[in-house]
């Protein structure tokens, strides 16, 4: 799949602002005042910009109020209902800590669901997927969720909720990359199988449509060098789940804490931009890509 | 509406023959004429004259070459549009309702005045049967020409879509697959029509009726080249005694 | 859950204003189209169902026709030159300054050698027309492309047969049981051929496909045979080999309706070796099988018989076939000694010739039709051998082409299935013999029309178009000893021999619809320089260049003047029963164009344009009485033009009421009637003369009622030819016209009068160039003109070169490689991709992709200029020099037919450059480049939709989405 900058962001800030909110709406810490001022201030701006940056792939923003009719099925329009529901809730909850000083905990609590169940809506417009075998599948979640978690214990301060949790993540991505690369192999489907030409004997994609790309190759036929994906995944790795762990269990302090935080976005927003890279569409069978 | 219909009676689609294609994009381009100014917004181009030209087009032909294991190989080529799902995925992604399936002929549409144009359904399409509009930023589809099929303004024999009008070899046909007697149903039966990529449980309408047996071998007709002479002298003997026994034949 | 809502979609919504029928113009291929208009614009183009040609169904190309007539390259005004030859830079000029122009270049060569003016055209759908012009003019030199197209197939089919498969006949395609197809991969009958084997694919009928390449209509044939390029001629001999060793023919048909049961000369040392047995009147000897008497072929109750001997006047006299019977009999075909060369396993061979024979013969058709033959006998029935062929340029772009033209006519004929149901069938004007056709003539007077038309068909030596010491008097050489037979012309030689002064120099060359300094050319780079080459005065060795054209092309930005032409939506035109008519093998028909919109630019017609410049250089036929134009425009001319009493260009709705069809007086409302009745007008042929038209007296009868021709004109199939055997003559030292002595050799063997094979000119050095190297039409292209289409270029925007597995193996290829293609003459760099159904000696591409930049309005880096490319510039269009130094035209030695596909190279992996090679400075574009977004719609529709979005935004500002409840 085409790593749209958009998305990748989107799907990055958000996930780390809706990991932080849920931190601060269990009271983790239980802030009041300037200081969840600036906590809510910076779980806040990366949610919605995160938010705001998914509207930049869209065709038509003016029209986005729409995605909110389909909740029945669409996990997208769930998820616009859901992140609503955060942002509503933990804003009332941050309005309550920062201007009265107080904690409406159970609200706090309600907010935190919201957050979570936000972030699992937008792991499911992935994992829902059938065209993409690699994001279908149980570590899709686990690790939309690992990521958020471990991003919002790292901002929430919550060094030991960190360490676990970004393990836990690492352990998820490197599980999530092992399967992911069987996924399509797995399914069985092929060129020949795609365009049900394989009783015949071996199938090649021989000439494209066009000879030029369309939306479906941009889109959705994104082929990534092995050897370019090795190596970003260890450098992903190192920086979203190594270095900071590492940070965090040899020098626990703020300033070192800021180098872990950043470390931890680039890393994620690397391991982000592989999940889409490397997502193989079935398409790309018709267009013997794959 | 997003959720799906329950399963309709009629189900109209394509049936296409891959065995008469010759790969010449006639659909495609009656396809993209017929869409441009009908149905929607037009099918735009982005850098029509320059070095990537990109346009939406709703209909596609691609080709294959077979490798049989045993002698040469072959060429197909595939024309693919929109298969109009039972299962059609494409619909239930989509968070604003725009995409839609009808209740009463099975047709996959998109309203596009409600279509955001996040992408989602093009996503979630195995067919790549989807493509957003590249200047108007709206989720094209193949229609099935649904202003032309059911269209008052046009002759009753033009009331088929416009790819299938237009196809010269006649590789594409159009009816109603729901009816196991319409003249679509029994081509699939007689020639063994098939679903593409079935493994994805979209249960497409469209059929793909599979290219006949090619370069078969025929060694009974030996007979036919046993040899009446050797030579040229005999050879003429041969004519004279043939003609002779022909009526009005001669000496 | 709650219930399923859904959007109401309008069903039935309004589809266009209005409908115009017109003909199409995106290929030659005239297909019938309904122009959907709305708002006075066009809006949609589709099939006309009633049409003869396409019944309907319309190709890519014509489907696109409405980005074509909006392209923005088309030219908006007259061009003069401003900037040096090849720049692209011009300044508009109007209208009469255009034409005075040309006048002052070309008036003064009417009145001292109007051979120095050489008017060629390309895809001229006007050639009466064009060629009447010129004729007034008095040159010599004017051909159209059939020189490079396929003159070898239209010629040996016309010599053979007396019509030719190119559009001029089809396959029975409602009878035939097995169909085999040489060399095609698209041709002139697109839309036809496709529909065609739509039709054969439902009936379960066999196809075999008989070329290199295995895609498009060889794709969907049944059985595929991957031959090796330029040698079908001996494949087919060698099917004509088993066949006849089988007596597996149809001896009736060939006594009676060919000339194998004529008497040949069979005395060397005469004067008529080799010719046919005439009577006084010039008729065709046989002898009868009853009576033994020589008597002419064509007399009541005949029984020719095919192995009579005759001696008379201490000559030996023997029959056709018994000469056919010593050439094919051997065992120089066979299948074991012919395999090997073709690429085939000897029993394949047979099992094809089998299946022929058992198809022709064992499942022989009857149609309950009676009629009646020339002689006057009458039969109950029509015998139909259902085997059906086609071939095109495949195996018609090879210098053995005609030879193998011929050969296969042979094949069809011997197996009786030319006009017999389920076999091939001509369609009106067709058949024909080439002794109905006019000969060339190409002596001019200054100041006088040419006494007859340019092109024709030879007999013999006498009717060659040179001077007495020899001298070719055409700058084509055309109909000279290098090409005696070139019924087309050799527009691919005009330029060079021009440039050459070769047999002499010309002053202006006047182009129309031809891009002759890209596609079109051999040797393309050679041509360009050719034409910006000067003199030692600083003068362009060819002075004057006037190009008729509609677009943009490579080939304006070398003209000093250019003439702009409207779009086919724009113009009228005629499609005639004069030249290429739109006829069906059971109907004739003609048909127009018109101009369904009016053209928004300065720009004219321009068969109305020649009519101007005609009137002003004074030319006999463009000038009334009184001064003023003959004919007003083209439209004017279509109408009240006679070629002869009665026949004009359109044969529909003649005479004063407009209810004659064929022949009649001229009628002021033909073209309204045209228009009433789509486009075109057809006449059926009546069903007692369906087939066997050559023969059949109620054919040649209808013939003449719509005035075809003026008498029934029966005839016997050519199987011998006598012109060839004439020039064979004339080579071995008979008669006043002989050869130069260094092509003596060479007309001898080439003018075989029995179809041979000989190894394509191309064949010499086979291992420094091992592999053969082609090019493809591709279907939704046309030539160089489709890729001003934005539709199109989408599709064929770039063209690989096609390598067959073993070749990509050996160089270690992957996806995304290129490789130097060498040839004798040059080289290229090129893109590769691997096929695997493809012959194993052969590399191709799809042909014209390849542009230089700055043309056609698009943008430098557009991907046709930057990894499209011509295989033409490894193709020169002369041969390599022989022992003497003399260099041979890339041709067929004796049509003069371009050999294309004679083309062999080497090839190489090599790094990847940013462009292919060679590439050449962008020329200069005047009418800019094209929009950077395009939403086609007609305004119309627009206006509507802003509306209709209005409304709906207005709605969403209002909207508030229902929440889960
Ligand atoms: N390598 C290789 N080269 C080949 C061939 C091949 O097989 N291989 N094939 C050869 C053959 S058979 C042919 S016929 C030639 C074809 O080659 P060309 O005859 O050169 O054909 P086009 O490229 O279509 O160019 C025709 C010109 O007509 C112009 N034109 C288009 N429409 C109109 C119109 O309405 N009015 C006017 N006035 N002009 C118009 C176009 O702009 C273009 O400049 O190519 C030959 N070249
Ligand atoms: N779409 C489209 N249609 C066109 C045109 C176009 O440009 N585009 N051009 C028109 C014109 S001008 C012409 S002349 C016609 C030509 O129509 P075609 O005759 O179909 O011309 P080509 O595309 O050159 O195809 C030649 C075929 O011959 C095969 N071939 C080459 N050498 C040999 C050989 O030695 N033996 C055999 N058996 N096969 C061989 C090639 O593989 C190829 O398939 O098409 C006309 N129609
Ligand atoms: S128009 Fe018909 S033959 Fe041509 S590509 Fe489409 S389906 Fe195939
Ligand atoms: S083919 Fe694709 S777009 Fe069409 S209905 Fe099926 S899933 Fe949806
Ligand atoms: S692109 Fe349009 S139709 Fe597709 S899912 Fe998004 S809103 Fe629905
Ligand atoms: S049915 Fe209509 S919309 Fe669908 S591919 Fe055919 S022409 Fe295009
Ligand atoms: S074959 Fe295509 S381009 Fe040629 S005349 Fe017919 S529709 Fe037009
Ligand atoms: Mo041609």
């Amino acid at each position: 799949m085409h790593p749209a900058p958009s998305i990748i962001v989107f799907t990055t800030l958000s996930g780390i602002g809706f990991g932080l909110l849920i931190f601060l709406g269990l009271g983790l810490p239980a802030l009041t005042g300037w200081l969840a001022f600036i906590a809510f201030g910076t779980a806040f701006s990366a949610a919605v910009a995160g938010l705001v940056a998914s509207t930049f792939h869209l065709g038509h923003p003016e029209r986005a109020l729409l995605a909110f009719t389909q909740w029945r099925s669409s996990w997208l329009s769930r998820e616009a209902w859901l992140a609503c529901g955060a942002l509503i809730t933990m804003g009332l909850y941050g309005a309550g800590a920062v201007l009265f000083g107080v904690r409406i905990v159970p609200l706090g609590w309600v907010g935190a669901a919201f957050c979570l169940a936000t972030i699992g809506a937008t792991s499911m417009m992935y994992g829902q997927l059938k065209t993409v075998p690699r994001w279908r599948h149980w570590t899709t979640p686990l690790l939309f969720f690992a990521y958020g978690l471990g991003g919002g214990a790292l901002l929430a301060g919550q060094i030991a909720a960190a360490i676990v949790l970004i393990a836990l993540a690492g352990v998820v991505q490197v599980l999530a990359w092992y399967l992911g690369d069987k996924a399509l192999a797995a399914t069985g489907s092929d060129t020949g199988t795609a365009t049900g030409l394989w009783p015949r004997g071996e199938v090649r994609a021989f000439e494209s449509p066009h000879t030029g790309p369309n939306y479906l190759t941009r889109e959705m036929v994104f082929v990534i060098g092995r050897k370019r994906s090795t190596q970003l995944r260890v450098i992903s790795l190192i920086l979203a789940i190594l270095f900071p762990i590492a940070v965090l269990v040899i020098v626990p302090g703020h300033v070192f804490a800021a180098l872990a935080i950043i470390s931890h976005v680039l890393g994620v927003l690397t391991a982000r931009w592989l999940f889409f890279a490397e997502a193989e569409h079935v398409v790309g069978l018709f267009y013997g890509a794959l | 509406m997003t959720q799906l219909p329950p399963p309709s009676e009629v189900k109209l689609g394509l049936v296409i023959d891959l065995d008469t294609c010759v790969g010449c994009h006639a659909c495609v381009v009656a396809c993209k004429g017929w869409n441009t100014e009908n149905y929607g917004a037009p099918l735009g181009d982005e850098d029509p004259y320059g070095a990537e030209p990109v346009g939406s087009f709703l209909n596609r032909v691609h080709s294959y070459e077979v490798q049989p294991e045993e002698g040469p190989a072959q060429l197909v080529h595939f024309p693919k549009s929109c298969l109009h799902c039972e299962d059609a995925p494409c619909v239930t992604v989509c968070p604003t309702g725009a995409s839609y399936k009808r209740a009463e002929d099975g047709i996959v549409l998109v309203n596009e005045d409600a279509c955001i144009g996040c992408g989602l359904c093009a996503w979630a399409c195995p067919y790549g049967a989807r493509e957003m509009d590249p200047v108007e930023k709206v989720m094209k589809k193949c229609t099935l020409c649904v202003d032309r099929i059911y269209n008052e303004n046009l002759e009753p024999e033009d009331r088929e879509p416009a790819c299938v009008r237009t196809c010269p070899a006649g590789a594409r046909h159009f009816g109603d697959l729901g009816d196991p007697t319409s003249d679509v149903s029994e081509l699939v039966a007689a020639r063994r029509g098939f679903d593409l990529m079935p493994e994805q449980g979209t249960k497409p309408v469209n059929k793909y009726l599979p290219p006949r047996k090619k370069d078969v071998e025929i060694d009974v007709l030996a007979p036919m080249l046993e040899p009446i002479a050797i030579d040229a002298h005999g050879f003429l003997g041969w004519i004279d005694r043939t003609l002779g026994k022909l009526p009005g034949g001669g000496a | 859950m709650t219930k399923h809502e859904q959007p109401k979609v309008d069903t039935s919504p309004k589809v266009s204003d209005e409908v115009r029928q017109t003909t199409c113009y995106m290929c030659a291929c005239r297909c019938g189209i309904n122009v959907h208009m709305k708002g006075g614009e066009v809006a949609y183009i589709e099939g006309n169902r009633d049409h003869p040609v396409n019944r309907g169904v319309l190709c890519a190309k014509g489907s696109a026709g409405i980005m074509q007539h909006l392209s923005p390259a088309r030219l908006k005004a007259p061009l003069k030159r401003v900037g040096p030859r090849g720049s692209g830079q011009f300044a508009e000029i109007s209208w009469d300054e255009a034409l005075e122009l040309a006048k002052s270049w070309m008036e003064p060569l009417r009145e001292t050698a109007p051979e120095k003016l050489a008017f060629f055209t390309g895809r001229d759908q006007s050639q009466s027309f064009t060629s009447w012009w010129a004729q007034a003019f008095g040159t010599p030199n004017y051909a159209a492309h059939g020189g490079f197209c396929s003159v070898n197939m239209a010629a040996a089919g016309i010599y053979t047969m007396g019509g030719a498969f190119w559009e001029f006949g089809q396959p029975d395609w409602e009878n035939t049981k097995l169909f085999m197809i040489f060399g095609v991969a698209e041709d002139h009958d697109s839309n036809p051929i496709k529909i065609g084997l739509g039709r054969l694919k439902e009936r379960g009928a066999k196809v075999i496909g008989v070329n290199p390449i295995r895609s498009g209509y060889n794709a969907i044939a049944d059985e595929w045979i991957g031959i090796t390029p330029g040698t079908d001629g001996l494949f087919i001999l060698s099917l004509v080999h088993c066949l006849m060793k089988a007596g597996k023919i149809d001896l009736d048909y060939l006594a009676k309706f060919t000339n194998a049961a004529c008497l040949v000369n069979d005395d060397a040392s005469s004067e008529s070796y080799g010719l046919i047995l005439r009577d006084e009147a010039g008729k065709e000897m046989v002898m009868d099988r009853e009576t033994h008497h020589r008597v002419p072929f064509d007399q009541k109750g005949v029984n020719p018989d095919l192995t009579g001997r005759w001696r008379h006047a201490g000559i030996t006299y023997r029959t056709v076939m018994s000469l056919m019977a010593d050439r094919y009999m051997s065992n120089d075909y066979a299948p074991e000694v012919v395999g090997p060369v073709i690429g085939m396993d000897a029993n394949r061979i047979r099992r094809v010739a089998a299946e022929l024979a058992e198809v022709a013969f064992d499942q022989a058709i009857e149609i309950a039709q009676p009629w009646t033959d020339f002689r006057g006998e009458k039969h109950d029935k029509m015998i139909g051998r259902p085997v059906a062929f086609h071939a095109m340029r495949g195996i018609s772009a090879h210098s053995n082409g005609f030879q193998t033209c011929r050969a296969l006519h042979l094949l069809q004929i011997i197996l009786g299935s030319v006009e017999v149901p389920g076999g091939f069938r001509f369609k009106p004007p067709y058949p024909k013999p080439y002794t109905a056709h006019p000969k060339p003539h190409a002596k001019g007077k200054p100041g006088q029309p040419l006494a007859g038309p340019h092109l024709g068909f030879v007999h013999g030596p006498d009717d060659l178009a040179i001077d007495d010491d020899g001298t070719p008097l055409r700058i084509d050489k055309a109909f000279s000893w290098d090409h005696p037979m070139s019924s087309h012309g050799l527009m691919h030689m005009v330029i060079s021999n021009a440039h050459a002064g070769d047999p002499y120099k010309i002053d202006t060359l006047f182009l129309y619809m031809a891009n002759m300094a890209w596609n079109s050319s051999m040797n393309t780079s050679g041509v360009m320089r050719m034409l910006t080459e000067m003199d030692e005065d600083g003068n362009y060795v060819i002075p004057h260049l006037i190009v008729a054209d509609a677009y943009s092309s490579e080939t304006v930005a070398f003209a000093d003047l250019v003439l702009p032409d409207t779009t086919y939506l724009e113009r009228h035109d005629c499609i005639s029963l004069l030249d290429r008519p739109i006829s069906e093998a059971e109907a004739a028909a003609d048909a127009i164009r018109w101009p369904v919109v009016d053209p928004d630019r300065d720009v004219r017609g321009f068969q109305s344009v020649l009519l101007d410049l005609g009137h002003r250089l004074g030319l006999p036929g463009f000038v009334a009485e009184d001064g003023a134009p003959k004919f007003k425009d083209y439209a004017d001319y279509m109408v009240n033009h006679e070629r002869r009493e009665g026949i004009g260009p359109l044969a529909g709705w003649r005479g004063k009421n407009g209810k004659a069809g064929g022949r009649g007086k001229p009628n002021g409302n033909q073209i309204e009637r045209y228009k009433e009745a789509g486009g075109f007008w057809m006449s059926h042929i009546p069903d007692e003369a369906l087939y066997y038209k050559p023969w059949n007296k109620a054919y040649q009868d209808w013939a003449v009622k719509i005035g075809l021709f003026d008498a029934p004109q029966p005839y016997l199939f050519s199987l011998w030819s006598e012109p060839m055997r004439r020039f064979q003559l004339a080579a071995e030292g008979q008669g006043k016209r002989q050869p130069p002595a260094h092509l003596k050799d060479r007309v001898h063997k080439a003018m075989d009068p029995l179809p041979i094979w000989s190894a394509p000119f191309g064949d010499t050095d086979m291992d420094e160039y091992p592999l053969h190297a082609l090019t493809q039409r591709p279907m939704a292209m046309y030539h160089s003109w489709g890729s001003q289409n934005a539709w199109l270029r989408q599709i064929h925007g770039v063209n690989p070169m096609y390598v067959p597995t073993a070749v990509w193996q050996e160089n270690g290829f992957e996806e995304g490689d290129w490789a130097r293609v060498t040839s004798p003459h040059g080289e290229i760099v090129v893109p590769v991709a691997h096929m695997a159904a493809l012959n194993a000696q052969t590399i191709w591409t799809w042909n014209a992709i390849g542009k230089r930049k700055g043309a056609w309005a698009l943008e430098d880096d557009a991907p046709e200029a930057k990894k499209g490319f011509l295989l033409n510039h490894l193709i020169h269009e002369l041969l390599p020099p022989k022992g003497d130094g003399m260099r041979w035209a890339n041709s067929d030695p004796v049509t003069g037919q371009a050999a294309w596909f004679d083309l062999r190279v080497r090839l190489e992996k090599t790094e990847a450059p940013d462009e292919v090679k060679p590439n050449f400075n962008a020329q200069g574009s005047p009418v800019g480049t094209g929009p950077e977004e395009l939403a086609r719609e007609s305004d119309a529709r627009s206006f509507l939709r802003a509306q209709v979005q209005a409304t709906i935004s207005e709605k969403l500002a209002k909207f508030k989405p229902r929440g889960p409840a």
